[in-house]
């Protein structure tokens, strides 16, 4: 391209120069978002717990951001056993078999027991009450089915670039996933 | 009781395994119970950040024309407090320019992560624009300047040397950062932005502590994270320095009254300089040309510091600290265990694996510490020369690099103000 267009006053060096490093700039800039948008995915990123690598150590309670962790106990209604002695449900050894306060292992008595038919219970988690300790997930995980487990709710998550909780996670559970599949959750196989 | 431990140890090492075992099969109910589902709330849409981006846009284009075109301060007061309202209280301080440094970063160096488009864009539109309007992005929209910049009360002068010596805080962190974002270690710019939980009003302690630190010197240091901190203002100071257009102070001739100067908190305003006596220029030439010399000592010397400190600076990877503490507990240094061993441990892998996968990211390590080091050799270097080099100037200008775009200046101009006069009276007679 040549351009005949009668300058004023002639360029410099440091005008040149300048001029130079400017367009140089620029396609620097494209260059960088050229090589990062070639990347497949561009999907936004949401965090989610994956359960398989959760060791329930309780830091969720306590690393989130939020005065209330965006991470809360779900229940696997599928997997559960509906069991009346529900380990998650009950403190080990508890006092007497039934829903006092003193009995249950639930800090906040998050979980709500109720009779669905001779002999068995269903389990449902209390998201307001529930602070995400994991107590309860991990009772269920050794002495149960495992069927209760930790997500992250993406109605108060404010999913912050990088997650307090997963900087803290000792067992690296804390993942990106793409925000249409939100959720890793437990089902039946 | 013996054989009631094992059985508890062999179901607690299962369970950490294996999951959804099923120790009680799922009733079959009579009674037509049905199962209810698993509430999955959606997130926040796509949609909210596409917004984000459009603001973004439309702010920088405003602030572009309010800062170059109308001159004026409260246009641009206005602008910068709509920015702290949407992007800091409003959507929290998340999604920003600053943080999506990391993002560029991680999505060059990590194939497995891509980076959002949105965050894409946040990160490139506010370069753009300062690459032809100036720092507009730090004067109006930024909402980290916003809320600084409302605390500011009286404002102290900071000698340029030491404004330059501070400065190298924020090449550190930029360096720093992107070592941290390359590697996957983590994301250093969120985890120590001070000002985000002022925004959500809520969040942990110290980085609540950090922030009130930033606001308290910043009734008297005008925006100290900018200046001295702020990572992303490492790449718009040298955007800023080729801008097409900028900040200009007097429309017509200036009268050298000062004003302009005491009236910018920042110290980004300099003032006339007259020409060098022949014996100071030729003393100054040859002090550049030392230090010409000395910059690639400098360079080594920061190099061969990176390399000293990658074995301290590598531990910020989750990797490198569960190998540590695993050969640790290996060598029985330590007797008791922590979650993270103990997660590595129920994760069925062998140590050697997690040994190999350590050295290979402390090896990464080594390689960026020694670029981190030697790049922070080479800006300290370059600043010496700069601090050497004196430029003649007849009037007084707005720094290329350190001008905020804040507009105070137009206020305080005597010229400006003998213009905006008479144009008002045209305006008026016209009438």
């Amino acid at each position: 391209m040549t351009q005949d267009k009668p300058d004023k006053e002639p360029m410099g060096r440091r005008k040149f120069l300048k001029e130079g490093m400017w367009g140089a700039c620029l396609a620097g800039l494209g260059a960088t978002a050229g090589l990062t948008a070639r990347h497949e995915s561009h999907a936004n990123l949401v965090w989610q717990i994956d359960p398989q690598v959760c060791i329930q150590c309780g830091k969720c309670a306590t690393h989130c951001v939020l005065d209330e962790s965006a991470v809360k106990c779900v229940q696997s209604y599928a997997i559960c056993g509906y069991c009346d002695l529900c380990y998650g449900y009950l403190k080990p050894e508890p006092p007497a078999l039934d829903t006092g306060a003193e009995n249950e292992l639930c800090p906040t008595g998050a979980i709500i027991r109720t009779f669905v038919e001779d002999p068995y219970f269903d389990y449902t988690i209390d998201e307001s009450l529930c602070i995400g300790c994991a107590k309860c997930v991990k009772a269920c995980a050794i002495n149960g089915n495992g069927s209760l487990y930790l997500q992250v709710r993406h109605d108060r998550c404010v999913n912050c670039n990088e997650c307090s909780i997963a900087a803290a996670c000792p067992s690296g559970a804390f993942k990106r996933v793409s925000a249409a599949q939100p959720y890793l959750l437990k089902e039946m196989e | 009781m013996n054989s009631l431990k094992t059985l508890l140890l062999i179901s607690v090492l299962c369970s950490t395994v294996a999951w959804g075992i099923e120790r009680f099969p799922p009733p079959d109910f009579e009674g037509g119970y049905t199962f209810p589902t698993t509430t999955t709330p959606a997130p926040d849409g796509v949609w909210h950040e596409w917004m984000d981006v459009a603001v973004l846009t439309a702010a920088l284009s405003l602030g572009a024309y309010l800062v170059l075109k109308k001159r004026s301060r409260a246009w641009v007061f206005g602008l910068m407090v709509f920015s702290l309202a949407y992007f800091g209280f409003y959507r929290q301080g998340c999604i920003c320019a600053i943080g999506a440094i990391q993002n560029v970063t991680l999505t060059l160096f990590d194939s497995n992560y891509a980076i959002p488009v949105t965050a894409l864009l946040f990160f490139v539109l506010p370069l753009v624009f300062t690459l032809f309007f100036g720092r507009i992005f730090c004067g109006s929209v930024c909402p980290l300047g916003a809320i600084q910049d409302l605390v500011l009360m009286r404002p102290v002068a900071v000698p340029p040397w030491l404004e330059a010596g501070l400065r190298m805080i924020a090449y550190a962190y930029l360096g720093l950062a992107v070592l941290f974002a390359a590697t996957g270690s983590a994301f250093l710019i969120c985890r120590y932005d001070p000002f985000v939980a002022i925004f959500r009003l809520t969040g942990n302690v110290p980085v609540f502590v950090l922030g009130a630190c930033f606001l308290v010197i910043g009734l008297f240091v005008a925006r100290p994270y900018c200046r001295f901190v702020c990572p992303y203002s490492v790449i718009l100071r040298q955007c800023s320095r080729l801008s097409r257009w900028r900040v200009s102070i007097t429309p017509s001739d200036c009268i050298s009254c000062r004003l302009c100067e005491e009236a910018c908190p920042f110290g980004a305003i300099e003032g006339p300089e007259p020409q060098w006596p022949q014996r100071d220029f030729a003393r100054g030439r040859a002090m550049v040309a030392f230090l010409m010399v000395i910059l690639p000592v400098l360079v080594l010397i920061g190099g061969g510091l990176g390399n000293v400190a990658a074995p301290g600076l590598s531990q910020m990877h989750p990797t490198v600290q569960t190998a540590h503490r695993v050969r640790l507990e290996a060598r029985g240094t330590v007797t008791d265990t922590t979650d993270q061993s103990d997660a590595f441990r129920a994760s069925g892998r062998t140590p050697e694996s997690l040994y190999q996968d350590a050295a290979a990211v402390q090896a990464q390590y080594v390689t960026g510490s020694i670029l981190v080091g030697a790049f922070l050799g080479l800006v300290l270097g370059l600043k010496l020369v700069r601090v050497s080099i004196r430029r003649e100037r007849s009037g007084y200008e707005a720094q290329q690099a350190g001008c905020l775009a804040c507009a105070r200046c137009y206020t305080f101009c005597p010229r400006e103000r003998v213009q905006r006069k008479t144009n008002k009276e045209l305006v008026g007679s016209r009438l």
